[in-house]
């Protein structure tokens, strides 16, 4: 009797700790905070703490060596190539991105025929996997097979007798990966901006058109502070995605020719892994991270201010 | 009328040759697929030449490229059964947790996706060997694509589960029902469009991975589609482009039309999370 009273005493206990809110929250919420803690914020640390060691390949541990990692990055010519490198494929593809996205935005948030499929066609280089697109665009590049070089030939730009070598020469080079990262981030940043269009209610539109606000008018002072916060979310990610991105170098060039396309990630990659020196293959990495940092501020700013409005 | 008319001329004037050179990659793909051999350093043969399946063939009967398919699927499958798991939870809970607290948690896991596997590889890759000795194995994969698939899943599921009334599970609660049974019983069932949004857009960040599969895998029988395809079919001294092509097409098709489909809810989860 009393111990089948003290076993039901304990379960409705059980089960009134169970109800309380501030309880269940922290019972759902940390399998997932201590899996991430695990799984990104420790190796997270250890990246840091690799980065002041000279550790080799096949240990964790090794000398502290303080600052030398970082100090011998920025004596490298290399190291300042890929860090300017990854500049410049960052901001020129970005710019192509919000200039291509944007319109293509505009244009696809209102109803017409084809509509689907215009969208399908706009969506699918973000569907399908970069790493697995970026060989074809290896084939598209081939000095002898280029489609591009054909098409450049049809327009008359290019002088059959020199053909411009896509991946084999710097400038040509970098152009290439720009493309391919703008190319494969103009559709997410379309989708992420047409939300933004869209979230704009009619009634807005309305007043504005009560107002007389027009076309560009009211483009540029109705609808486009009010989609901005999602719009500037959409960059900020594209931003990431291609300044921390390693496959598309990785895959179009691997840093050649003559480093002239090397950016953090694939040094990082070959100073860490292939050369094994993974303390300095850790501090060139952790060069990302100052535009993580700022990337991310924005963020927490952006997303405030979408909640505001 | 000549304004909606406007509209129109605008919409095709801009979407007609934006979304035409965006996709002429996987156009030009399909093309190179089909050729044969003989012709396939000829770009001048656009439309004609003589179409072949040989191409395909080759990639299922002289490749890996079937192995690497079922590694990708395999790995997909593992790692959406251990975010939902762990997701399924979490995301709820920081939909429900009103105020200050529960937005700034979200956001701080939100803010976790963004650290890009770049910067983790090098630490992660003596982890896996020395002390998980995983090296060379899937089950690596397994283990760490949960960072990153776990923040991206929690920030669509809040935005989905944040579009359910409370309403609903008060309701629940009152006819006798406990929390957890309220959520498993009223809430699981009304967010399935958005838990299968969240499972493929989950699955394919695991089927698009590189930088571990590229760190963590030797060898060529353990590869992933997305390394096995760029190290095995390029780095050996067969150049089969045609064949190399089709190893392209057939995972992306199918993924763009699920994508598709998907959209409308994909953004919905996305910028309902917080930004709204």
């Amino acid at each position: 009797m009393e111990v089948v009273a003290a076993r039901g005493g304990r379960r409705s206990r059980l089960r009134y700790v169970a109800e309380r809110r501030g309880f269940l929250a922290t019972l759902l919420i940390s399998p997932a905070v201590l899996l991430i803690a695990a799984l990104v914020g420790v190796p997270l640390v250890l990246a840091a703490y690799l980065s002041f060691t000279d550790a080799q390949a096949g240990s964790l541990s090794g000398k502290w060596v303080g600052l030398a990692n970082f100090r011998s990055a920025l004596h490298d010519p290399i190291f300042r190539g890929a860090l300017w490198h990854t500049f410049l494929i960052t901001v020129i593809s970005q710019i192509v991105v919000i200039v291509c996205a944007g319109l293509l935005a505009h244009a696809l948030v209102r109803r017409f025929r084809g509509r689907w499929l215009l969208r399908f066609f706009v969506l699918l280089p973000w569907a399908a996997p970069i790493a697995l697109t970026a060989i074809g665009f290896l084939w598209f590049y081939d000095p002898q097979a280029s489609i591009f070089n054909w098409f450049l030939i049809k327009l008359h730009v290019v002088d059959p007798q020199h053909l411009p070598n896509w991946l084999g020469t710097p400038k040509a080079a970098m152009s290439s990966i720009i493309t391919v990262q703008a190319w494969r981030t103009i559709p997410f940043a379309t989708v992420i901006f047409i939300a933004g269009i869209s979230s704009i209610p009619q009634e807005v539109d309305d007043a504005a058109a009560i107002d007389g606000a027009t076309g560009l008018r009211k483009f540029w002072f109705v609808s486009l502070p009010l989609q901005l916060p999602i719009a500037v979310v959409a960059v900020l990610f594209g931003i990431i995605f291609t300044a921390t991105d390693m496959i598309v170098p990785f895959i179009l060039t691997n840093g050649g020719p003559f480093n002239s396309t090397q950016v953090l990630t694939t040094y990082s990659f070959q100073t860490g892994i292939n050369a094994g020196n993974i303390g300095e293959g850790a501090a060139i990495a952790l060069f990302m991270l100052p535009v993580l940092a700022l990337v991310a501020i924005g963020m927490l700013v952006f997303a405030r201010r979408a909640e505001v409005t | 009328m000549t304004r909606a008319w406007r509209h129109k001329a605008f919409s095709y004037a801009v979407t007609i040759p934006l979304a035409l050179v965006l996709a002429f990659p996987f156009f030009w793909m399909a093309v190179t697929s089909l050729k044969p051999q003989a012709q396939v350093y000829d770009p001048t043969k656009v439309w004609t030449f003589h179409p072949t399946l040989a191409n395909y063939g080759f990639l299922f009967h002289h490749t890996e490229y079937v192995r690497w398919l079922r590694n990708s699927c395999f790995v997909g499958l593992m790692v959406v059964l251990i975010t939902l798991a762990v997701a399924l939870p979490a995301g709820y809970a920081l939909a429900r947790l009103s105020g200050r607290v529960g937005r700034t948690m979200g956001v701080g896991i939100f803010l976790t996706y963004l650290v890009p596997p770049t910067l983790l590889f090098l630490p992660l890759s003596r982890v896996i060997s020395q002390y998980f000795h995983l090296s060379d194995r899937l089950w690596s994969l397994v283990l760490v694509y949960p960072s990153f698939t776990i923040p991206f899943a929690i920030w669509l599921l809040m935005g989905f589960f944040k579009t359910i009334p409370q309403e609903l599970e008060d309701a629940a609660l009152i006819d006798g029902c406990s929390r957890l049974g309220a959520l498993v019983r009223i809430v699981f069932p009304i967010s399935l469009p958005g838990i299968l949004t969240v499972v493929i857009f989950t699955f394919s960040l695991v089927v698009n991975e590189f930088v571990y599969a590229i760190t963590f895998i030797s060898s060529s029988a353990n590869r992933t589609l997305t390394v096995g395809v760029p190290t095995d079919l390029i780095r050996g001294d067969l150049f089969n482009w045609p064949g190399i092509m089709g190893a392209i097409l057939i995972p992306s098709i199918p993924l763009a039309l699920i994508y598709n489909a998907f959209l409308n809810r994909f953004i919905a989860g996305f910028t309902g999370g917080a930004f709204r």
